[in-house]
Order: structure tokens, then sequence, then C-alpha cells
């Protein structure tokens, strides 16, 4: 196993990076959407995102590596959690990473019969896909607008659900598939439809660091990483450390963390002025700003968190006039002005 | 500047030293050139750096997945009656080489799992893509291109002898290579300043060059990087990635004082050292037509953005596959061979039991699956503005709104918009087919307008295009925005009559090729000769005195080929 670029090392970035913690604390906020050219470390900070989490426990022996607690039974028939009476045995297991090709097929996402299987042994036996590796992880899609819409579909769908259910080829199989789906694109090479764009939770821009003190601090470490990646993947341990132990700390905190009703009310104010369709806005940034806000350590939602994540949690939403050359970002910033000076 | 234009196969046979010496490092070439003798020269000297034992592996740009990535080997399977499984190919070439035939032809779904087995945990290959494009757009995979050290050219370079380093050469600069100290602060400055004046955005080409630089000094015999290093990687780094030409010293806005730490002498070095980098990298291209040639790449860099919706149109010609279904092999119909087999598998220990035949599988007649795939119609609109006489302008703004009105529809669509003006004697392609908005902004922020009406020309025009959209696999609709009146003949010449008999003619040509097309009539009031060219292009007439954005829009959406 190759050593991983160290999250806490990755210059600048912050919006990516905040997004993604984002959603490494509350996975149900749906996924993050990150636009940008190529090489600007897009895959780096969700290899190095998912390298720093904790190991999760998992039933020992089940192939979708299930959570003991919150899969118990509804995992497939399969799984030891469920073929055994006593209480299944668990292991310690890393944050998965599963990186959708390009080219993939749909038995290959899905998961299909196992040929191996049905060949040599004439059983039938699922073989499981991407989907169920991606179980409790990530699942990153570099180039998301190349991909083919129905498989585009299907993804979303249960990144939705949560469940992935298999009918085909004689097989009737649903496992639980909960992960973070983390797309990357770049809008230049064709554009995602919008109402893709809307199941994403947040999406954010990467750009080529501006200045050039800025790259040449990217370029020193990710020099520096190459050179000797164990020393300095050490160095930055405690650093990384860190940014685990918010993390971790923010999971639990999460569900006490309170949101009063003035920033309910601003928010939806919000979403009314900018002009979002439906309401998976508002609910996205308000589950995006008790994230944050738990990341922060607070105990309570105020204006300044919900205004850090307005414009990741809003910003693909808009309804856009393709006259208007203004970005949606302006549009949510200039929103939030006149909400909030005022 | 006076650098002097280095010889560029001396270059090129640096970059395949380079590469051996630093494999991991700077992951491989795409060599563009056709078959000959320099490209097989070039071949011929990066395998003399490589090891001896270390694998060459060719792969054809169709291989198939469980050839590149490894799989269950179905013959051995199957002959074994236990699963055998195969490496890939990418995995049987650790330590290797792996050469792309044809890269210009793999397809963006295999340059993508290539490029995952290159950031993945096991690369340790060095790819060399064998680029063999003609055109600008036959070129091998971005995702690919994005992830080699070098971008080698040998169109027209001719091989000549050259000292070449043998393999303990390069083991010996290996070691050296290990043992370097860091590169220094101001090394990297010079490089981010250099690769930022190209407007090179992208980190890897910034590392890619520090480690070239690196291993041209180590090759050299040194332990510190010197100027010349630095000007090779960057030549063979770089200037292949430049996408706009440097400003000019005087012209260059001071650079930004964000940096009062650093002395000025030092910051002053840094520049000094950008600036000649950037020497370096201009010398490297073709020196008297530098502007023609970044204006040409820029173009290039766009096409090759939008290529990315064009491969996907690709596979979609041959349709997105349906999966199988049960079915008798046919002429022209495709054997799915696995789902065929997944639907023998069940029955084999059954239909073993009960037949004589020896065999380990026994596939039957109802076994057999045949691909079935989805065609997914994709249309191409080619609006075709009159951008002559007084109304130009305002007619121009109209359809460049229509334009934008109809790609905001395209992500939903799948469709794509052209742009076609004509005024005085040519017709321009000021849009090329694509399916980006921001790149049609970027492309119609200003047009002029105004002149004589060559209409005869841009029909023909908007002909050749739809032709070559078509055989592209997509359905062409044209539409004409325009009042009808051409005064310009096919030749050239002024005058009405002879342009309308010539605009008549045109119009048939579109008619007997069955383009869809729609004109739109923007003259104030009704006159026969904008009608008659209509039906000689039998083309749809609608008279829309007023033009606005949105109701070309809507009579475009309404005579659009039916999608899907």
């Amino acid at each position: 196993m190759r050593a991983v670029f160290p999250f806490s090392a990755i210059v600048g970035q912050d919006d990516m990076k905040r997004a993604l913690m984002i959603a490494a604390v509350d996975p149900g906020i749906g996924g993050v959407m990150v636009f940008g050219d190529r090489g600007t470390g897009k895959s780096t900070a969700v290899r190095a995102l998912a390298a720093l989490l904790p190991p999760m426990r998992a039933v020992k022996g089940c192939i979708f590596h299930c959570d003991p607690d919150a899969d118990a039974g509804a995992c497939t028939p399969d799984c030891p959690s469920r073929t055994s009476r006593a209480a299944p045995k668990t292991e310690l297991v890393a944050t998965p990473v599963v990186d959708l090709p390009l080219g993939a097929t749909e038995d290959r996402v899905i998961g299909a019969l196992d040929l191996e299987q049905a060949l040599t042994r004439g059983e039938k036996r699922f073989e499981p896909g991407l989907l169920a590796r991606a179980h409790r992880g990530f699942l990153y899609i570099d180039e998301v607008n190349l991909l083919e819409d129905h498989l585009v579909d299907l993804l979303l769908d249960v990144a939705a659900s949560g469940e992935n259910v298999v009918e085909r080829e004689g097989l009737s199989v649903r496992h639980p598939a909960r992960f973070v789906l983390i797309g990357s694109g770049n809008p230049e090479e064709g554009e995602l439809r919008p109402q893709l764009l809307d199941r994403f939770g947040l999406s954010v821009d990467v750009k080529t660091p501006a200045t050039i003190v800025e790259r040449v601090a990217v370029v020193k470490q990710r020099d520096a990483f190459d050179r000797d990646p164990e020393a300095f993947v050490a160095a930055c341990a405690q650093a990384d450390a860190a940014v685990r132990d918010r993390i971790v700390k923010a999971r639990a905190r999460r569900h006490r963390v309170d949101v009063p009703e003035a920033v309910m009310e601003r928010a939806a104010a919000l979403c009314i002025a900018i002009g979002s369709d439906g309401l998976r806005g508002e609910l996205t940034l308000i589950r995006a700003a008790r994230a944050h806000a738990a990341l922060e350590g607070a105990d309570v939602v105020d204006m300044a968190h919900l205004r850090a994540v307005a414009v990741p949690a809003l910003q693909h939403r808009l309804r856009r006039n393709p006259l208007d050359d203004v970005g949606s970002a302006p549009r949510i910033a200039r929103a939030l002005d006149e909400l909030f000076d005022t | 500047m006076t650098a002097t234009r280095p010889d560029p196969w001396t270059d090129a046979l640096a970059a395949a030293r380079l590469l051996m010496i630093d494999r991991e490092g700077l992951k491989g070439a795409i060599v563009r050139a056709q078959p000959g003798a320099a490209r097989d020269a070039w071949l011929d000297a990066l395998r003399a750096c490589a090891p001896q034992d270390a694998p060459l592996r060719r792969a054809p740009a169709h291989i198939d997945d469980e050839r590149l990535l490894g799989g269950l080997d179905l013959a051995a399977t199957l002959a074994a009656g236990r699963p055998v499984a195969s490496r890939g190919l990418l995995a049987e070439s650790a330590g290797g080489v792996v050469l792309l035939a044809m890269a210009e032809r793999c397809p963006a779904a295999t340059g993508a799992r290539i490029a995952q087995a290159m950031d993945g945990a096991h690369p340790r290959f060095v790819l060399v893509a064998l680029d063999e494009g003609l055109e600008a757009e036959e070129r091998a995979p971005d995702i690919l291109a994005e992830r080699v050290a070098f971008h080698v050219d040998l169109d027209g370079v001719r091989a000549h002898a050259a000292p070449q380093m043998g393999d303990d050469d390069i083991r010996l600069a290996q070691v050296r290579l290990a043992h370097m100290p860091p590169a220094n602060e101001a090394l990297i400055e010079s490089i981010c300043a250099a690769a930022a004046a190209f407007g090179v955005g992208s980190t890897r080409a910034v590392l890619f060059t520090l480690r070239a630089a690196r291993a041209a000094a180590v090759a050299a015999g040194r332990d510190t990087v010197e100027e010349r290093d630095l000007a090779l990687a960057a030549r063979l780094v770089l200037a292949p990635r430049a996408r706009v030409a440097p400003a000019e010293p005087e012209a260059q806005a001071p650079p930004p004082d964000d940096d009062p730490a650093q002395t000025p002498e030092a910051s002053a070095n840094a520049e000094s050292a950008a600036d000649r980098l950037v020497e370096a990298v201009q010398s490297a291209l073709p020196a008297d037509f530098l502007a023609q040639f970044l204006e040409a790449r820029a173009e290039r860099r766009v096409e090759a953005r939008s290529r990315g919706a064009g491969a996907a149109a690709r596979s979609a010609r041959r349709g997105r596959p349906l999966g199988a279904r049960a079915g008798t092999l046919r002429t022209g119909d495709r054997l799915d061979l696995v789902a065929t087999l997944r639907a023998a598998a069940p029955w084999q220990p059954l239909r073993q039991r009960e037949s004589d035949v020896e065999a380990r599988v026994l596939v039957r007649r109802e076994d057999f699956r045949v691909r079935r795939f989805v065609q997914r119609l994709e249309s191409t609109t080619i609006v075709v503005v009159d951008a002559s006489g007084s109304a130009a302008l305002q007619r121009l703004a109209e359809a460049k709104g229509a334009v934008e009105t109809l790609l905001a529809d395209a992500y939903v669509s799948r469709a794509r918009v052209a742009l076609i003006a004509f005024r005085n004697t040519s017709a321009e392609l000021l849009l090329p087919p694509t399916r980006s908005l921001s790149r049609a902004k970027r492309s119609l922020a200003a047009l002029p307008g105004g002149g004589a009406t060559p209409l005869a020309t841009a029909i023909d025009h908007a002909a050749m295009l739809a032709q070559s959209e078509r055989a592209k696999g997509r359905t062409p609709l044209i539409v004409m925005l325009t009042d009808g009146r051409g005064n310009v003949g096919r030749d050239g010449e002024a005058g009405r009559a002879g342009a309308e008999s010539d605009a008549l003619a045109a119009a048939r040509v579109v008619r007997a090729a069955g383009f869809a097309s729609v004109f739109i009539d923007t003259s104030p009031r009704r006159r026969p000769g904008a009608e008659d060219i209509a039906r000689e292009m039998g083309a749809a007439y609608a008279p829309l005195p007023f033009v606005d954005a949105g109701a070309v829009a809507d009579v475009v959406r309404i005579h659009a080929p039916t999608r899907r």
C-alpha cells in the first residue's frame, strides 16, 4: 500500500476541504461535486480525507464490510450477522475509497452473477460490484460529466436510498450501499444535467492557485512527499490527527447541535431570495450548517455558519438564465449581503 | 532573446533518457509522429536506456478491460474447470514500458483505466503513447496527456546519430538522483512563474518540470540543477503545454508584492531565472510563428476540451449497451460471451449428468445471448445568421441569444449548436459544433456585422458542416436567419440576379442531401424570394419580422429532430 498524501498538507483549496469534511461528518448531505481543471488536487484531497478517517468497525467476513450496529439484519443473507445467532465478530477496516472508471459497465458498478462460481461449480452467487466496495466510504468519479447518463442516474439513486437492489440474471440481491458520492468535472467539457447536479449535496469550484507563492508551496509539499512519503506522512501525522479528531467529535456532536428558529428563517429567506428550486436546497443548507457548526465545536448554529456553507450548498441549484454572465456564487453572495447586513 | 532554437531531435532523445532515469516521477511520454524512421529511432533509443530485462508490451488502442486489467481467463478456466485468473497487461508490464499503439484512437474509457492504473498503488510502468493523429482533434486522450511528463512531437524531425546513454549510465544516474538534495525554493519558484506565464495551470506539469530538471542534472553527472537543466526540462514539459503567449517583459505587470519576507535580491534572482526559463520555452517553440502557433494550440486546447463530449458521442453512435437478450446468432449480431456463459452456468451439473459428451461447459442454443445497443440520437443545430446590412447587429445579437438559449437546453437534449455568420463575400464558422455554453460565450463575445449578403456561400457552408456532422453520426438541423436577399454570388461577384440563382442552387443541394432545415425570414414584409429559397431547401418557413432570441429558439425546438 502506497502512502497517501496527508490531508493537512494540502495547500489552499479551503472550500473543497471544508465541503469534504462536512460530507464526512454527515454523509447524509449527499455527496460533493467538485468543478475544476485537471491537476488541481481533487482526487488527492478525496484520498487524503479517506485515509485520515478512523478505521470503521465492520462485521468480519461480510463482503460488504457492513456496520454491526446500523446494518444488523439488513445485509444480505450470506452476511455473518444473519447466519450466526451469536453477535457477529467484528474487525477494523479502513474507510474505502472506490474509483469509478469512466468506462465502467453496469455489471461492474452494481454487481453481477459470479461467473467463476457459476461456471466451475454451477452455483448462483452474487459478485459484488463497486457500490458494495464503496459501502460506508467514498465513491469517487472523475469527470462525472462524461459518464453515461444511465450510470449517473443509477448512482444517484443508490446514493440517495443507501441501498443497492440488484434484479438481474436470476439474481435478486439487496445490500446496503451508503457512501459519499464525490464527483469531479470540468464544466468546459460539457455540462451536467441540472437534475443530476441538484442531487449532489454540495458543490465547490477549485482553481489553480492564483499566486506564485501559493503554487510554490503546493509544489514544495508534493515534492517533499514524493521524495520520502513515509517521513512526510509522519511529519504531518499530528496535524492529520487533529483533523481526524475534529471530524470524530463533530460526528458525535452533530446530533446535539441546535438550529435556532431565526437561523432557519434566514435560510428560508435566502433560498427564496435567490430563487432556488424545491426544498432540497434548504434542507441541505441547514444540514451543512449544522455539520459545519459541529466541526467548529459550536453547540448552536449561528449566522456565520450558515453563511460559510451557503455557496457550496446552493450554487448549483439556481435556475440559470443562460444569457446572464454572472455566475451563481456572486448571486448568492449578493443575496447574503442583502439579507445579513440589514 | 537570443537563444537559438535547440535541435528537436536532441531534445527528443533527452526526453527518452530522462524518462528512463526517473521512471516513477516522469511516468511516460506521448510521441506524436507518423510511423517512420524517426519514431523507430526514438523507440530504439528508449529501449537502449531501459534495463535489459524490462518488459516492453505493446497495447492496441482497442484493448479490452479484461486484457488490460486482468480478470478471469475464460479459455483457461473452461479448459481447467477451475478459475484461472489472468494478469492484465498493465500488471505484466510492471517495471517496464507499455506502448500504447495508435493512441489517438484510444477510447476515453480505456484512457481513463490506464490513467487510474498510473495514479494507483501499483503503476510502476512507463507509458509511451504513440499518437499518429494527423489532425488537431485526433489526439491521445487528454487524461493520459495530463499524466505523462513529455509530449514529444517528431513530425518533420529527422533522426541523426547522437551519443546515448547505456543502461549502466542510467543506473549510475539513478543512484545519483536518489542522493540529490531537495530542490531549493528559488528553483520551484522560477518553474511556477514560467508555468504561469504560459498559462499552464496543472500542478502535475510543474512537478514534471522539476523532476525532469533534476534528471537532466544527474544525466549530465551533476548533483545540482543548473540553468541548462531547467531550460531543457521546461522545453520538454512546459512548451508543449503552453496555452498563452507570455506577456512581454515591458508589458508585464509588476509581480504582486505578497512576500515581504523575501529579500529583494533573492526575489529578483528567482524572477530573472523565471524570465530565462520563459525564454528557453519560447526557444522551443517555432520562433517566427510563435503567435500563430500559440493561437492554433489554444484552438486545439479548446477543441480538446470539447472533445470529451465528442468522444462520448462516438461511443453513443454504437449506442450504449442495453444488456444482452436471448437470441439466435444472425449475421451482424454480436454474441455476448460472458452473458451466454452466465446463462449456461446454472445448468451445467444437470447437463453434464444427462450428456454423454465430454465437455467442460455445455452451451446450448437457448443460452445464446446477443448484445443490444441503444442508439442515442444526437443532433447538431447549425444556426446560419445573416450578418450583412443595416439590421445586422441586432440580428446577430438575437442569434447569439438564441444559440445560448439552445445550449442551455443542450445538456438536457444532448444537442450541439454551431453558428455560421455571413457577410461581404464569405461565410465564417464562428462557433464550431459544441455543447459547452461557456465556450459559446467566449467565441461569440464580439461579432462584426454589415456589408453585402453572400447567401449562396452561406448555404454551401452550412451544407458542408451538416455533411460532416452527419458523418459523425449526428443529425444536423440547419437554421437560416436571414431576409433571403442575397446580393453576392458564389464567385464573390456582386449582383442580385446571379446571387439569387446561386442561392437557389445551393438550397437545392441542402434538400437533395436531406438535411432538415428551418428558414426564418427576418424581412419586415413577406417576399416571394425568401419563400422560394425556403421551398427549394425543403425548409420549414417561418417569417419572424421581429427577431428575438426566445422566438428563434422556440422555432428551432419545434423543428428539431426528435431526440432519443
